[in-house]
């Protein structure tokens, strides 16, 4: 259970007539199109963020596009809430279903329609999953760069929902930077194209606005992705380090020598360890930290700089480097990182998953501080870290069935989220804010800042319909949270009334 | 000119034209006034909020003001070996950050290393309520809220007043070379794509109407390697960097008459053959330019059907509109969002559509 209410009095206030509602969605959806019945709810009533649960009133699972313009029709006609499913792996509560509204569950839309191997373009539908579209273009020598450690289970749709990145953004991007067009379905039944095929569109990049937006813009029909020629050659090293500290600075070394590695992880000592016993990966439990480096390009380009990334190591203080000799062993450098999720799963009863980015120089400070918020709370952290990129992922380890643990993992989760706002950084780096982080969005933001979201919405959706109590605060949320954390001895958004 | 943080200045002056109902033409060195539709209002002047605010080489981020110029921020990053890899256009004039965003245009870099947009991070805005907000930040990853930064990129100002901008950054590449080949420019893409499989370190390919010029930067043995297989002859250093600045900057000859210019911009692979007239082609077939006095709406009709769009850069004649015209229902989420950010429409009214404000 969680341990605070999730939605708000104001995020519940639809007035739903719930059979006329059956009797309309009945005649667009026929046979199992409309899971009535409380057993076939309950398999959506929560996503990768367990710990919150909610019966949804209603499950759509459309099968057409026509459907689905109809189904937003009838409940932008009704009032009625909607909150669009992928493939349910949302770290942040996004896809947790609406007590008084229909989730819109989106897994039929699962067919690749074309890849383009020719033009490197892949049009698919939003359900079909990561993973799925560089296993279709893999044949033609291409791929689709966003990877998320989520891949082989996540949507393409909730990709765009959550901007998804990955282990390889630094250099690849993020999802944003990889869909070419987006067909949505506003809440007024319309359907759009955002984006186009060509490298710019005419207007306001509503593509960006729609990366990101988790699913309280529209709802993505299908996604135009552009995939990249296989790199030639890849080479992966690790080096090990006696301290984070000197792994930071190995990481800022490397950029500084021009380099921008397909792929720059780092984890510390507890997530090394739990990852080797796990998979035994060879990593070097000894050290403090180790940094993952994987560089890819024309044969000449990274022979070149591997040169360069060993001499930069070696003069950072790397304890060791090892060259992975072949693909066998790059796929087990990778594999503990990949692993280091559920590596830490078996150490500990529970674990709660951050997803703060921080610049970063500031890695070791965010470190040691991490530290000693876990100790006050007495609850241990394991760190890995997509080290190009600065998005740190502490896992936090609790027992739930502990009296008080959760509360105190999700305390330290909102601590450990307002210290990356404090050094410059985002309360979540690829996760999203869903229901997990949207207290914290008051800390990041201030209320010009949320009334100019809430406006930005309220252009696509004036009756605020689409996943409510999501990724936005409201103004007396946040007069809330600022009441129950004073920071600093400020209190956050001071002009707002007390309730 | 020295530094100065204006923001102040700057929010006082859209109170005041907010108070009046006064509208502004958000305005820096003036260097891109051409591009988009006219627009009759008062100058609000933000090449004096300059300067860069904060750099970090090894975070891969500048924070520069708005009216910055350009070739401050180019100078800056020089120094440290890196660069803003959209290449932002000068297009004869100064130009500053803030322009190179509110434009949103890319160089011929462009489809090989990402554009204006792809590198935004964050940006300070000032809305049409007189608010200064912050959106987005300066790490490469976030997703906290919605992409107000991106939004405002190529929203020529329609939405807010940038006051500045975090960007993402780029090891400039240590080795560059140009060949000119003699290849017809519709063969542009399938050449392009077959290199970019070879592995080739490509960062500009573009047709003058008679030659292929392509452009490589990358390591020293990805460069020398990738030049003994592409054949043609290589250009002299010199030379080629003044073609690609004058390609960036359009002050090569083909865009130096008075006629119009168009912008058609395509997805990959579409022969250029299919528009009439004299054109140079950048980005690999992706950007073609055309010149001369065309139908502006038999051109638009033949650039969507290839799925594509077409502007009228320059030397637009008053009857045409610059961009060309969205369908019902994203102009209706144009203008609803034009209204969220902008309710009493006071910001370069009519500039991207003359109907934007109509909501």
């Amino acid at each position: 259970m969680p341990a605070h209410a999730v939605f708000r009095a104001e995020d519940t206030q639809f007035d739903v007539a719930v059979d006329p509602l059956i009797e309309t969605l009945r005649a667009i959806l026929p046979g199992e199109g409309l899971i009535v019945h409380e057993a076939g709810r309950r398999a959506y009533e929560c996503d990768g963020l367990s710990a919150y649960k909610q019966l949804p009133l209603l499950v759509a699972v459309p099968e057409t596009i026509e459907q689905v313009q109809a189904i937003l029709r009838a409940c932008s006609a009704a009032g009625v809430p909607v909150v669009t499913r992928g493939a349910g792996t949302s770290l942040s509560g996004g896809a947790l279903p609406h007590p008084q509204g229909l989730l819109l569950a989106m897994g039929k839309f699962n067919r690749i329609h074309q890849i383009d191997a020719e033009r490197r373009i892949a049009r698919i539908d939003p359900g079909v999953r990561n993973l799925a579209i560089s296993e279709a273009a893999a044949p033609y020598g291409l791929y689709y760069a966003p990877d998320p450690s989520s891949q082989i289970a996540c949507s393409i749709g909730g990709n765009v929902g959550e901007n998804a990145g990955g282990v390889h953004c630094l250099k690849y991007g993020l999802t944003v930077h990889n869909v070419l067009s987006v067909k949505v379905v506003t809440i007024d039944g319309d359907i759009t194209t955002m984006g186009s095929e060509a490298l710019d569109s005419p207007g306001y990049d509503l593509l960006a606005l729609m990366h990101g937006s988790e699913g309280m813009l529209g709802v993505v029909v299908e996604v135009t992705v552009k995939l990249l020629p296989m790199p030639l050659t890849k080479q992966v090293l690790m080096a090990s380090f006696d301290n984070v500290e000197a792994g930071g600075h190995a990481v800022a070394g490397i950029i500084a020598d021009g380099i921008i590695p397909g792929g720059l992880e780092m984890m510390d000592g507890a997530a090394i360890q739990a990852a080797e016993d796990f998979v035994q990966a060879g990593y070097d439990t000894q050290a403090a930290a180790i940094l993952i480096c994987e560089l890819d390009g024309s044969a000449a380009e990274v022979a070149d700089q591997m040169d360069a990334v060993k001499a930069c190591l070696t003069a950072h203080g790397a304890s060791a480097i090892q060259v992975a000799a072949d693909d066998a062993e790059r796929a087990r450098f990778w594999a503990g990182r990949k692993a280091a999720f559920p590596a830490v799963g078996r150490i500990s009863a529970d674990y709660y998953c951050m997803d703060g980015t921080i610049p970063r120089k500031q890695l070791a400070y965010v470190l040691r501080r991490i530290s000693e918020l876990s100790a006050a709370k007495q609850l241990e952290t394991v760190n890995v870290f997509h080290a190009g990129d600065g998005n740190l992922h502490p896992l936090i380890l609790f027992d739930g069935n502990k009296p008080g643990q959760l509360e105190a993992a999700e305390d330290l989760g909102s601590e450990i989220l307002q210290l990356c706002v404090e050094v410059g950084g985002t309360v979540t780096g690829e996760h999203g804010v869903g229901v997990e982080k949207i207290n914290e969005m008051c800390v990041q933001f201030k209320t010009a800042e949320i009334e100019q979201f809430h406006a930005i919405k309220a252009a696509f959706d004036a009756q605020g319909l689409l996943n409510p109590g999501k990724a936005i605060p409201t103004l007396n949320r946040c007069a809330e949270f600022g009441r129950l954390h004073v920071h600093n001895g400020e209190l956050p958004h001071p002009e707002l009334e007390r309730l | 000119m020295t530094d100065a943080d204006q923001s102040a200045e700057l929010k006082s002056r859209v109170d005041a034209a907010l108070s009046n109902t006064q509208p502004l033409e958000i305005i820096g060195t003036g260097s891109k006034r051409f591009y988009g539709n006219s627009v009759d209002a008062e100058a609000l002047d933000v090449s004096h909020h300059r300067g860069v605010v904060a750099y970090e080489p090894t975070e891969l981020v500048i924070t520069a003001r708005a009216g910055t110029p350009i070739a401050e921020v180019n100078a800056t990053l020089a120094e440290q070996n890196q660069m803003l890899a959209f290449e932002p256009p000068l297009l004869g004039g100064t130009g500053t950050i803030g322009g190179a965003l509110a434009t949103g245009l890319s160089g011929p870099r462009r489809p090989f290393w990402g554009s204006a947009r792809d590198m935004v991070l964050g940006i300070r805005l000032l809305n049409g309520h007189g608010e200064l907000m912050r959106f987005g930040g300066e790490v490469m990853k976030n997703v906290a809220g919605y992409d107000t930064a991106r939004l405002n990129v190529a929203a020529l100002g329609t939405l807010g007043v940038i006051l500045e901008a975090s960007l993402k950054v780029l090891p400039a590449p240590p080795a560059h070379a140009t060949v000119v080949l003699e290849i017809p420019a519709q063969d542009c893409h399938a050449r392009t794509e077959q290199w970019l499989r070879e592995g080739r370190p490509l960062s500009g390919v573009s047709h003058d109407g008679e030659r292929l010029l392509v452009r490589l930067s990358g390591t020293q043995s990805a460069v020398s390697d990738a030049l003994s297989h592409l054949g043609g002859e290589p250009m002299d250093d010199h030379q080629a960097d003044a073609f690609w600045q004058s390609v960036r900057d359009h002050t090569h000859p083909f865009f130096t008459s008075d006629e119009p210019i168009w912008r058609i911009s395509l997805p990959p692979g579409v022969d250029p053959n299919h528009f009439a007239g004299p054109q140079f082609i950048d980005w690999a077939g992706q950007q073609i330019w055309l010149r001369g006095d065309h139908d502006a709406d038999a051109l638009r009709t033949q650039a969507t059907r290839y799925g594509g769009s077409a502007t009228c850069f320059n030397h637009r004649p008053s009857r045409i509109g610059a961009f060309q015209p969205l369908d019902a229902v994203p102009m209706r989420l144009h203008q609803q969002l034009k209204k969220a950010f902008d309710p009493q429409a006071i910001f370069n009214p009519g500039r991207l559509y003359p109907d934007l404000e109509d909501a």
